[in-house]
């Protein structure tokens, strides 16, 4: 295999908080290989954003990295200076947020935005970075981009912000961008528009993606490979078709099995009893075990890490080499 | 004994015959001019904005008749019409015979009123959070004068709570100490408390997690059947509404382009924003498919586009879509208003 872009080293993000400390993230570790669509998926409050928040340095006080390395093309980045991780974002990394307002100033044009990006990190006078700031608009499917390049962001519709975002995460050819939920306002059709464009940026532009969604039917389309965290944790992570087709994990079948679709004929639902735990009271063990259909005494005491099954790897012990061996 | 009062479905309406809820004609038109003031110092005409136009559907006894369309295409604004929240600016609601507008049935009305109840997105915005759970699941019981004894009051909240999965004892906590999928479930308790037979749902599920979503869906499968429920479910998510729909009306800047049986419009969807929309969704078993998503937006509801109002992103659209509205033809137990299917173009 060609060595990873990004690679996550058992991440761990916590909050000291007046009841003790937060463990929001616990030792996640994950690649993502140059041009590759990853798919994070999980409920709300599985630790998705912070991840990704970890990854560019973006971690809202107090919260903070408590262990773990994060490496973009084997050097370390998550112990720079401030003014180094500053660099890599934008730069080496783009950004996309579910809300294109939180990447965009409402009072600038979206052209002052676009050359004040394209100048910082590639060094281009003006009017070259105004005509490539038109290229990326074009690029990125905002008609008559000549004239729409000084409109306010407010003069777009949600969709066409969200491209605006996408151009601008483009600007200086990053390796890699970060997305967190880029769909989740839009309705299924601009959805659809925003998916298909992201895919063909990919291809093109070789960067790839760090997906960050709750919507599997999103993951499905778009992504490579998937990790689907539970309680701060990757619950299993594998190829796409074998993830969401052949899970391994108890949780991922759970969950596949809840998510209604456009073929499936079941009367029911498959139903996982409970609720995601909160950060406060975390199971030991396995953190899924009060609503795991196969727990054993194993599980209620030790940790498991991810283990191999078939083509995914679970964290669960059904996958243990001594109980695999008696299954 | 408490059980017998929650659980005897509704046998007094299933008898009889026609139609529980009957839409005819259905418009509302808000006035989202400027202040007055403002509008004539600035010369501004006075802005509509058509958010429902020419509605008409009817929803069987024990069915579930869904509504579905992108956001702004008008479905909560048919909600708040037919439970009675917001008056129609033309057309009626008529349930159980009983028109919803017409002065002179004010009386029939006031009974009707607690056979209706409806169910919200935000659990939490419809729960007054300085109340315990008995309280605001027993409110109905005790408006609706169900029974005004304490005792059999507080029985039958305990028994609703159970009928939703939750503890009987979960009545002493208040709204803030449940989860979204929990606090939901207390709506669902409140709505059924007064022992309606129609449940208008506004996006139910559209803010909780999938596996949330699926212990909500299935408890409102499982109440429909034991109670004899009538269903107006209303959703942007296909998928779930295929799930729980027996029949289906596509909604589009304020009109219905398609009603259907739910098993027709997945397999033949007919109108081209439906099949539009259907092939927009992204789906599990889509895994690397390859697909072209349609153009364009929806358009500015204050000024939509003459004709036929999809016609700017419609790839059948022609000479006449661009002048003529599209009527709803009815063929069979499908209706659909389009052109092109008229014409048997597509
Ligand atoms: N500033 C904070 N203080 C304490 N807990 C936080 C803070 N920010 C996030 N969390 C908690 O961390 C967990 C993971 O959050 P997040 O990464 O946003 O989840 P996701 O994106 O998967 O929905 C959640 O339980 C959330 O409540
Ligand atoms: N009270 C109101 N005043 C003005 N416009 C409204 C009001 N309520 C809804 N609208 C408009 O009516 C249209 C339909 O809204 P709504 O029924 O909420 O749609 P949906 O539920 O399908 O998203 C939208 O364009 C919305 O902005
Ligand atoms: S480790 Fe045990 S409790 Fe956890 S998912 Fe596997 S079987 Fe279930
Ligand atoms: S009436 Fe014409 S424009 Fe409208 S959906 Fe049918 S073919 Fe398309
Ligand atoms: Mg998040
Ligand atoms: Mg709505």
């Amino acid at each position: 295999m060609t060595e990873p872009l990004l690679s996550i080293r058992e991440l761990r993000v916590e909050f000291p908080t007046r009841r003790g400390i937060l463990t929001a993230v616990d030792g996640v570790s994950f690649d993502i290989a140059p041009g590759e669509v990853l798919g994070v998926v999980g409920e709300s409050g599985a630790g998705k954003s912070l991840t990704g928040a970890a990854i560019i340095g973006l971690l809202d006080p107090p919260g903070r990295i408590a262990g773990g390395e994060v490496l973009l093309k084997g050097q370390r980045i998550d112990n720079l200076p401030p003014e180094g991780l500053r660099r890599i974002r934008g730069k080496r990394i783009g950004m996309v947020f579910q809300d294109p307002l939180t990447s965009l100033n409402p009072l600038f044009r979206i052209g002052e935005q676009l050359i004040e990006t394209i100048q910082l990190h590639t060094g281009m006078n003006a009017a070259q970075a105004r005509d490539r700031a038109i290229a990326l608009l074009v690029d990125v499917g905002i008609p008559a981009a000549e004239r729409r390049i000084d409109a306010y962001p407010y003069q777009f519709s949600g969709g066409m912000r969200q491209r605006v975002v996408l151009a601008l995460a483009l600007a200086a050819d990053p390796e890699l961008i970060i997305a967190d939920e880029p769909t989740t306002a839009l309705d299924v059709s601009v959805q659809a528009q925003i998916i298909a464009l992201m895919k063909r940026l990919c291809r093109e532009h070789n960067v790839a993606i760090m997906l960050i969604t709750h919507d599997m039917g999103v993951i499905a389309e778009t992504a490579d490979r998937v990790a689907v965290m539970y309680a701060g944790r990757i619950a299993e992570i594998g190829p796409v078709r074998d993830v969401i087709g052949r899970a391994h994990h108890p949780y991922t079948q759970g969950l596949m099995g809840s998510i209604p679709t456009l073929t499936a004929t079941a009367e029911r639902l498959t139903q996982i009893p409970g609720s995601m735990p909160r950060l406060t009271d975390i199971p030991t063990g396995c953190a899924f075990n009060p609503r795991c259909p196969h727990v054993f005494d194993r599980c209620r005491v030790e940790r498991p890490e991810l283990l191999p099954a078939e083509r995914t790897l679970a964290a669960c012990w059904l996958y243990a080499a001594d109980r695999r061996a008696t299954a | 004994m408490s059980t017998a009062i929650v659980e005897q479905p509704n046998e007094v309406f299933a008898g009889t015959a026609g139609p529980l809820v009957k839409v005819d004609h259905l418009t509302c038109v808000f006035d989202v001019s400027r202040p007055w003031l403002e509008r004539t110092l600035a010369g501004a005409p006075k802005q509509m904005l058509t958010a429902v136009a020419d509605l008409s559907f009817e929803i069987a006894r024990r069915e579930t008749f869904a509504l579905v369309g992108e956001s702004g295409s008008g479905k909560s604004t048919v909600a708040r019409m037919v439970v009675g929240l917001l008056s129609p600016t033309a057309g009626q609601v008529t349930i159980d015979g009983v028109s919803m507008s017409d002065p002179r049935l004010a009386a029939a009305r006031e009974k009707l009123r607690r056979r209706i109840q409806m169910i919200f997105q935000d659990p939490f915005a419809s729960l007054n959070p300085r109340w315990r759970v008995d309280r605001i699941v027993a409110e109905p019981i005790r408006a609706f004068g169900i029974t005004r004894n304490d005792a059999e009051v507080e029985a039958r909240v305990s028994e609703l709570l159970k009928l939703v999965r939750l503890d009987p004892a979960d009545g002493r906590k208040y709204p803030h100490e449940f989860s979204g999928g929990q606090r939901q479930r207390i709506a669902i308790a409140r709505a059924l408390s007064a022992n309606p037979e129609f449940i208008v749902c506004d996006e139910p599920t559209s803010a909780l997690d999938v596996s949330v979503q699926a212990q909500i869906l299935n408890l409102m499968r499982d109440l429909q059947d034991r109670l004899g429920l009538t269903y107006l479910f209303i959703s942007h998510n296909l998928a779930v509404v295929r799930h729980m729909a027996t029949r289906i009306g596509v909604m589009y800047l304020g009109r219905l382009v398609e009603v259907a049986p739910a098993r027709d419009i997945f397999a033949h969807p007919r109108h081209p924003y439906t099949r539009m929309l259907l092939d927009a969704v992204p789906d599990l078993a889509m895994a690397g498919r390859q697909r072209k998503p349609v153009d364009g937006e929806t358009p500015n509801p204050i000024a939509p586009p003459p004709g036929c109002p999809f016609h700017p992103r419609c790839p059948f659209a022609a000479e006449r879509c661009r002048t003529e509205r599209p009527h709803a033809i009815v063929t069979g137990s499908v209706s659909v208003a389009c052109h092109a299917v008229e014409e048997g173009r597509i």
